[in-house]
């Protein structure tokens, strides 16, 4: 039982004064990023990364847990109340969540979904508890050519099952990848493009690739397209859950946590898949379909505990193996890497006191987000008011504090309008943002197993082959490439698969 | 969700796609470009060196661009983002675009000069000005605010840097 000890170990860590104060300010401040309207879970937590530059890396752990839940629940607040969803995961929640809202019912829209992120959010972190170790043991097995090969999974799964396209998939990849190569080789020294200048010399810090894509490149494109006139928001009181919506609700919070759980922990899993599944399900099992379509309360709490599970179970591949799975655990990469943490399979032998402190920081933080989010809906919910163009200069200015902090040097300013600017265009021509971010942090990690299996190997190309499980691997990425060519061969089954 | 590489043909396609194909293109052939200039630089306890990466990198990059062409003239068309205060109907607002970075800029140029409290207030309140908002005035003051209090809690509370510029020993 030595991850119970070591999650014992953990808590005995985050449970002083200090630390529960910092938990509790991550909390507050991620729900109240997440809730404004246009910020989801990923521009949060980039938003908020310079909060922990002055932190040690254990309280600004603490305060990541809890900015990394305060903002997936700030976001659905906001997809509740305004009916447009600022990320995919939270689109399934806005189905039903807003017809509750319209037709009087935002209290108990918002009151299921946080006991539901509440109780999937517990229930995931317990599981990260069970699973990760086993994770951990059988990936520190692995050699460098296995390493390659998941990576390339990851790689594979996110440019071309997330997102509708696969061609704009790969391509954003490619160009994150690209953004990876900038810098100093770290084997031989040689400068690549960095044409000359000493600032890329340096490689690019992958906080300003994430701030510029999310943050700045967002914000531009709401300014190019910014609705005159503003949403309107539903007035909610203090939300409460009747006996009868209590009956409606645990069992889908349950069956959401059990489909988001393993799909997070997967690479390219992700959120929208399980959020969507779990509401299909929740109209199939329901007494009532009828309600479904005008706002049943099974089809908010069941989403909602999808995503939280989701998000939880990300951190699986995160902390066991190094691999983000979605934008925020992206960023949460990005953050431990500026600590000059490694993340990777060795992380929890190197250093076990951390990611067990992280883990119940999670713990904590979604413990007062529930603590929290009760009583503070109201006021959360005046935030969604906020005149949009003190909204969105915030943003810039947040944006602009953050990358110039990073290394003190106005250069990354430029960086970042440039990159805010690739941002824009990817949104434009509706280029998933996602694949790019991962290419961009993985892409080195790559290139060291690469050239670690061919140097293991004396440069001979069967290196690349290690054991099984690179075989798996590849046979994984061969089958998802050629798919599509499979589905087209075989037009008669793919209308039934297609529905 | 199902996942389908040629959308359905709209009609008329969106032409500035080719646009992203050609950069796309461009940008292949500057990373190949840029990996010839690096010397040979393998050894036999780096049989791959750092070129070799570049150049597949490169090349996936111009093939990509092929097959993004392709998806185009078959009527592919990428989605644009939509959003909370989103609206796709109006054509892009260029100006309020140009004006934020601008504002940007000036932030740039000006951060190690005058300082963040300045420089920030002012990317600030050129922000919002660009955004529509009319109150000048409280633009400003807001802005001043965002960047004191930043500063005194960043800079001067967790030693994050910003410089304090022309303000140096008044903050």
């Amino acid at each position: 039982m030595d991850n119970i000890n070591g999650l014992l170990g953990g808590f005995a860590d985050v449970i002083t004064p200090m630390n529960l104060l910092i938990a509790l300010l991550g909390v507050l401040i991620g729900t109240a990023v997440g809730v404004l309207p246009g910020i989801g879970p990923a521009m949060t937590v980039a938003l908020l990364l310079p909060l922990t530059y002055g932190l040690p890396v254990e309280q600004s752990l603490i305060l990541f847990a809890g900015i990394f839940y305060g903002g997936m629940y700030g976001g659905s607040t906001t997809s509740i109340l305004l009916n447009t969803p600022g990320e995919s995961a939270s689109v399934v929640t806005a189905l039903e969540g807003n017809k509750m809202a319209k037709s009087g019912r935002a209290a108990q829209a918002l009151a299921t979904a946080a006991i539901g992120s509440f109780v999937a959010g517990t229930i995931g972190t317990a599981l990260i508890v069970l699973v990760m170790p086993q994770v951990v043991d059988f990936a520190i097995t692995l050699g460098s050519p296995e390493f390659l090969a998941i990576i390339l999974v990851a790689f594979v799964g996110t440019a071309a099952i997330l997102g509708s396209s696969r061609v704009r998939g790969f391509a954003a990849l490619l160009v994150g990848l690209t953004l990876g190569l900038v810098g100093t080789d770290f084997v031989t020294g040689q400068q690549r493009l960095t044409f000359g200048s000493p600032f890329l010399a340096d490689n690019i810090d992958v906080v300003v690739i994430a701030v510029g894509i999310f943050a700045v490149g967002e914000a531009l494109w709401v300014a190019a397209h910014l609705r005159r006139k503003a949403a309107t928001v539903i007035p909610v009181g203090r939300p409460w859950l009747s006996r009868e919506d209590w009956g409606r609700s645990w069992k889908p919070w349950l069956r959401g946590t059990a489909l988001g759980f393993p799909f997070g922990a997967i690479p390219a899993g992700g959120a929208e898949i399980p959020t969507f599944l779990s509401y299909l399900t929740e109209r199939k099992l329901s007494k009532n379909p009828e309600e479904f379509g005008k706002g049943a309360i099974e089809g908010v709490a069941g989403p909602e505990a999808a995503n939280n599970a989701s998000a939880a179970g990300t951190m699986v591949p995160l902390l066991a193996l190094g691999l983000p799975t979605n934008a925020t655990a992206a960023i949460i990469i990005a953050a431990f890497m500026s600590y000059g943490i490694e993340p990777g399979p060795l992380l929890l032998t190197k250093e076990p006191d951390l990611v067990w402190m992280l883990i119940a920081s999670l713990f904590i933080g979604n413990f007062f987000l529930l603590v929290l989010n009760l009583p503070l809906a109201p006021t959360w919910a005046k935030l969604l008011r906020i005149p949009r163009p003190y909204l969105y200069a915030g943003i810039l200015f947040f944006a602009s504090m953050g990358a110039y902090a990073v290394n003190g040097q106005p250069f990354d300013l430029y960086l970042l309008l440039a990159l805010g600017f690739l941002g824009f265009a990817m949104r434009r021509f509706g280029i998933p943002v996602l694949p790019l971010i991962v290419g961009a942090i993985l892409g080195p990690l790559f290139e060291r197993h690469l050239r670690r299996s061919l140097q293991t190997s004396g440069g001979d190309l069967s290196g690349l082959f290690g054991g099984p499980v690179a075989w798996v691997c590849y046979a994984l990425i061969i089958a998802v490439l050629l798919w599509p060519l499979l589905a087209r061969l075989r037009p008669s089954r793919q209308e039934g698969i297609a529905s | 969700m199902s996942v389908q590489d040629i959308a359905p043909a709209t009609g008329v396609g969106d032409r500035a796609q080719y646009g992203v194909c050609a950069a796309l293109a461009l940008l292949g052939v500057v990373v190949i470009v840029d990996a010839t200039r690096i010397g040979a630089a393998t050894s036999s306890n780096d049989p791959v060196g750092p070129k070799a990466l570049p150049f597949i990198i490169g090349a996936a990059l111009v093939l990509i661009s092929v097959f993004y062409a392709l998806d185009v003239a078959r009527g592919g068309v990428g989605e644009a983002e939509g959003g909370e205060d989103v609206e796709l109907g109006a054509p892009a607002d260029w100006r309020t675009v140009g004006l934020l970075a601008g504002a940007f800029v000036l932030n740039a140029l000006l951060i190690e000069r005058l300082g963040w409290v300045i420089s920030g207030a002012l990317l600030f309140a050129m922000s919002a000005y660009a955004l529509g908002n009319r109150h000048h005035a409280r633009g400003l003051a807001v802005g001043i605010v965002m960047s004191l209090t930043t500063f005194y809690a960043f800079a001067i509370g967790l030693g994050v840097s910003l410089p304090a510029g022309i303000l140096q020993g008044i903050l």
